[in-house]
């Protein structure tokens, strides 16, 4: 208990003393996971859209195989990224390895199976209310999935707070292909995961108690986007 | 577009029969009510005729003039809206016409008027009454100036003041020279709204009259059962 | 209402798309040093960087790996300069071709680390190998790095100079753990076991728990640090001006005196000798 009410007390210092590095590492945290969301979202709402709209031989593998994608492991697919990004790799030319951009990347590797995956749950149910009206109005596939699209807005906003939140909290995927780079790609769960194996641990659990705060007021927007909506659009 | 000709339409889901060859043609001019019990197949003739579905065999054909879809819409049981205003839902359907931003919005405003919502064109959809959301959609299709409205029991789930006020659009919807296709299971509101009865069975069609006469002297068995309330509900 | 909307949404995204990938875009001059966790967890990179960046420009970036691993990285062209304590691997990583020429930085030494109570009774001795022969007879919990790391690479060393082939002899009271040297420090302190660590690391941890020093100042303890650019031969894109700089100034009277200057608790840490031609 000691141990906990230190590390609220080393938080609590280390905000309202603004610390330089510390809103270093919550800066990148948040620049990161969110370049890595709104690229992932870019994807893969549309590929939710397509998915749920469209009919294609093989459909049920690939929505079988989306859903399966978003357990992915965070560490696998740093892995991956790492052998993709390494010199010795094939996209070695870039030099992106250990860079803010290498995080992005696996990041958004990361996200884009939930996005995609929950988007087509939401919007295929949507789809099975609104097909007939859709049809009837003259909307081929493709203007069918983009008013769909905006229809279910809300909803996919959820969705896409979740994917951050998924992102700012992992720390397999950002620690290998990043390298915990003081300054340079050294993000909130890294730097956790750092000065957890240094043994201070009141200073990691500070920095544990504001990633959760950030959690945590993530999913209270995404509550309240959804309850405001639900009452002045029905 | 019209006439519609239905040459021995048959249309058949897991092995059971729905619509059982059904040959008839639907002109100009008077207001067809499909009648039937429930389960005699009035929704799928309507969405076969419409376009929505495709039969198992036999064919569905517009002899007239440019046939197509755009001069044609559809009202459904349980409207369906956008999750935009009244007034975007209405322009929704317009956009989708091809008619260009400015006519759009002022075609929109008028059909609000003369359906009574103007005073809600800006509310969101969803939010609106059963009674106000089955007049919007109304508005939606009339907008479109269709050359035939299909109704699929478009007051069934309304209360007696908002099925009055449909009836009454309706009316002036006829009354611009758009032909009426609707089923209904209510008889009153047949010899209300109706000039001629095609009378479902089973999926057959058993009889076609004259609203007059098919109330008066039924010509078909079946169809004296049916208004004596002896045959099956289901 | 609809266009509009849309609108709404994504220029706001797109905004803080491009903001946030700005870093990368912003590339100043940097190099590549691949390290060691235990010389990055002593915080020495964080004493001696700024000074370098200051005066040159150029941002030195360290990933800290273990010593095997960062030798991997400098093989696979991931980095411009290694920065290791192994002496053995080290030449090997040289006559393979991936380095160009190794040079002796600094020294610190290795301290063998145990609990208070001191089931093996080590405590006070000189003699590294004896008490390693002490705990494996009274079979007491020893963490070992497990990873190819200098450390652990020192320690493997020292098993066998003991007359232990370690591999076979291991009983369960061996916990080959394949962390590094903080996380390991911190499974000693949990389970009381004893524990071979580098001095800075120790230093500068702070879960001690019942664990202290209990045999130090063998000579077998000491632990050389070397320095090597990657062969720019081998991987072309290797930054070897901006490498050779930084390792130029790391071995000049000035990098070693700041190397000196680093200490903790008034305690120095690592002991320069780029001038001992024979380290």
């Amino acid at each position: 208990m000691n141990e906990i009410s230190l590390a609220f007390g080393e938080a609590g210092r280390l905000i309202v003393g603004l610390d330089a590095t510390l809103t270093g590492i919550v800066s990148l945290s948040i620049r990161v996971s969110l370049t890595a969301v709104v690229i992932a979202s870019m994807l893969g709402l549309p590929l939710g859209a397509a998915i749920a709209v469209g009919r294609f031989p093989g459909r049920q593998a690939l929505i079988v195989v989306l859903n399966a994608l978003m357990g992915l492991p965070p560490v696998v697919v740093g892995l991956f990224v790492y052998l993709m990004l390494s010199r010795a790799g094939p996209l070695g030319q870039f030099g992106i390895l250990f860079t803010p951009a290498a995080m992005v990347v696996a990041q958004t590797i990361l996200i884009l199976p939930i996005v995609a995956a929950l988007s087509r749950q939401v919007i295929e149910d949507a789809w099975q209310e609104y097909r007939e009206q859709l049809r009837s109005l003259g909307a081929g596939p493709l203007t069918s999935a983009v008013t769909l699209l905006w229809d279910t807005r809300f909803s996919l906003v959820t969705i896409v707070l979740a994917g951050f939140g998924r992102a700012a909290a992992e720390v397999g995927a950002v620690i290998i292909v990043g390298g915990n780079i003081d300054g340079v790609t050294r993000v909130m769960t890294t730097a956790i995961a750092l000065e957890t194996s240094k043994g201070d641990l009141p200073l990691a659990l500070g920095l544990g108690v504001i990633l959760l705060s950030l959690v945590l007021a993530l999913n209270a927007a995404a509550y309240w986007v959804k309850e405001a909506a639900q009452r002045r659009y029905g | 577009m019209l006439p519609l000709v239905l040459d021995q339409v048959t249309f058949a889901v897991n092995g059971k029969t729905i619509i059982d060859r059904v040959s008839v043609e639907i002109g100009a001019g008077p207001r067809t009510i499909i009648l039937g019990s429930n389960g005699a197949g009035k929704s799928v003739l309507m969405r076969l005729c419409h376009g929505l579905l495709r039969p198992t065999s036999g064919s569905i054909a517009w002899r007239g003039a440019n046939g197509g879809r755009r001069r044609q819409a559809m009202v459904f049981q349980r409207p369906v809206m956008l999750r935009r205003s009244a007034l975007g839902n209405v322009v929704y359907g317009l956009k989708l016409a091809g008619i260009s931003q400015r006519e759009r919005e002022l075609r929109a405003s008028d059909v609000l008027e003369a359906v009574g919502l103007a005073s809600v064109a800006g509310r969101p959809a969803r939010v609106l009454s059963g009674g106000e959301q089955q007049k919007l959609a109304l508005a939606r299709a009339w907008a479109l100036g269709p050359e035939v409205l299909f109704l699929d029991e478009p007051t069934a789930n309304l209360d007696p003041g908002a099925t009055r006020d449909v009836e009454s659009i309706i009316g002036q919807i006829r009354a611009g020279g758009t032909k009426i296709v609707m089923t209904t299971h209510n008889l009153g509101q047949a010899k209300r709204l109706g000039d001629e009865i095609l009378f479902l069975n089973q999926g057959r069609l058993v009889e076609r009259s004259p609203i007059e006469s098919f109330f008066s002297k039924p010509a078909s068995t079946d169809a004296d059962a049916f208004i004596r309330g002896e045959l099956p509900w289901n | 209402m609809e266009l509009r909307g849309k609108w709404l949404f994504w220029i706001p995204f797109m905004t803080l798309a491009i903001g946030a990938l700005s870093p990368v875009s912003l590339a100043q001059n940097f190099i590549t040093v691949a390290s060691t966790t235990s010389t990055e967890q002593s915080g020495l990179f964080k004493h001696l960087l700024p000074a370098y960046e200051k005066k040159t420009g150029v941002q030195v970036r360290v990933v800290a790996l273990g010593t095997g691993q960062a030798l991997d990285m400098g093989k696979r062209g991931d980095a411009d300069v290694v920065f290791v304590h192994a002496r053995s691997l080290e030449d090997k990583f040289i006559a393979e071709g991936y380095g160009v020429e190794r040079f002796p930085v600094m020294y610190n030494d290795f301290v063998l680390i145990g609990p208070k109570s001191d089931p093996a009774k080590i405590g006070g001795g000189k003699d590294t190998l004896e008490a390693l022969r002490k705990i494996k007879a009274a079979s007491a919990p020893f963490v070992s790095r497990g990873d190819k790391s200098g450390t652990h690479t020192a320690e493997l060393a020292l098993w066998k100079q003991a007359g232990i082939d370690i591999a076979k002899e291991k009983g369960p009271w061996y916990r080959d753990t394949g962390q590094g040297m903080g996380p390991a420090l911190n499974t000693a302190s949990s389970m009381n076991g004893y524990i071979l660590a580098d001095r800075g690391t120790w230093i500068s941890f702070k879960n001690r728990g019942e664990l202290a020093i209990l045999v130090e100042g063998d000579k077998r303890l000491f632990n050389q640090y070397g320095v090597i650019l990657v062969n720019p031969e081998k991987h072309g894109h290797v930054k070897k001006e901006l490498g050779q700089a930084f390792i130029d100034w790391v071995v000049s009277p000035e990098g070693q005196k700041a190397i000196a200057g680093y200490k903790i608790g008034g305690e120095q840490l690592f002991f320069p000798n780029a001038n001992d031609k024979g380290a």
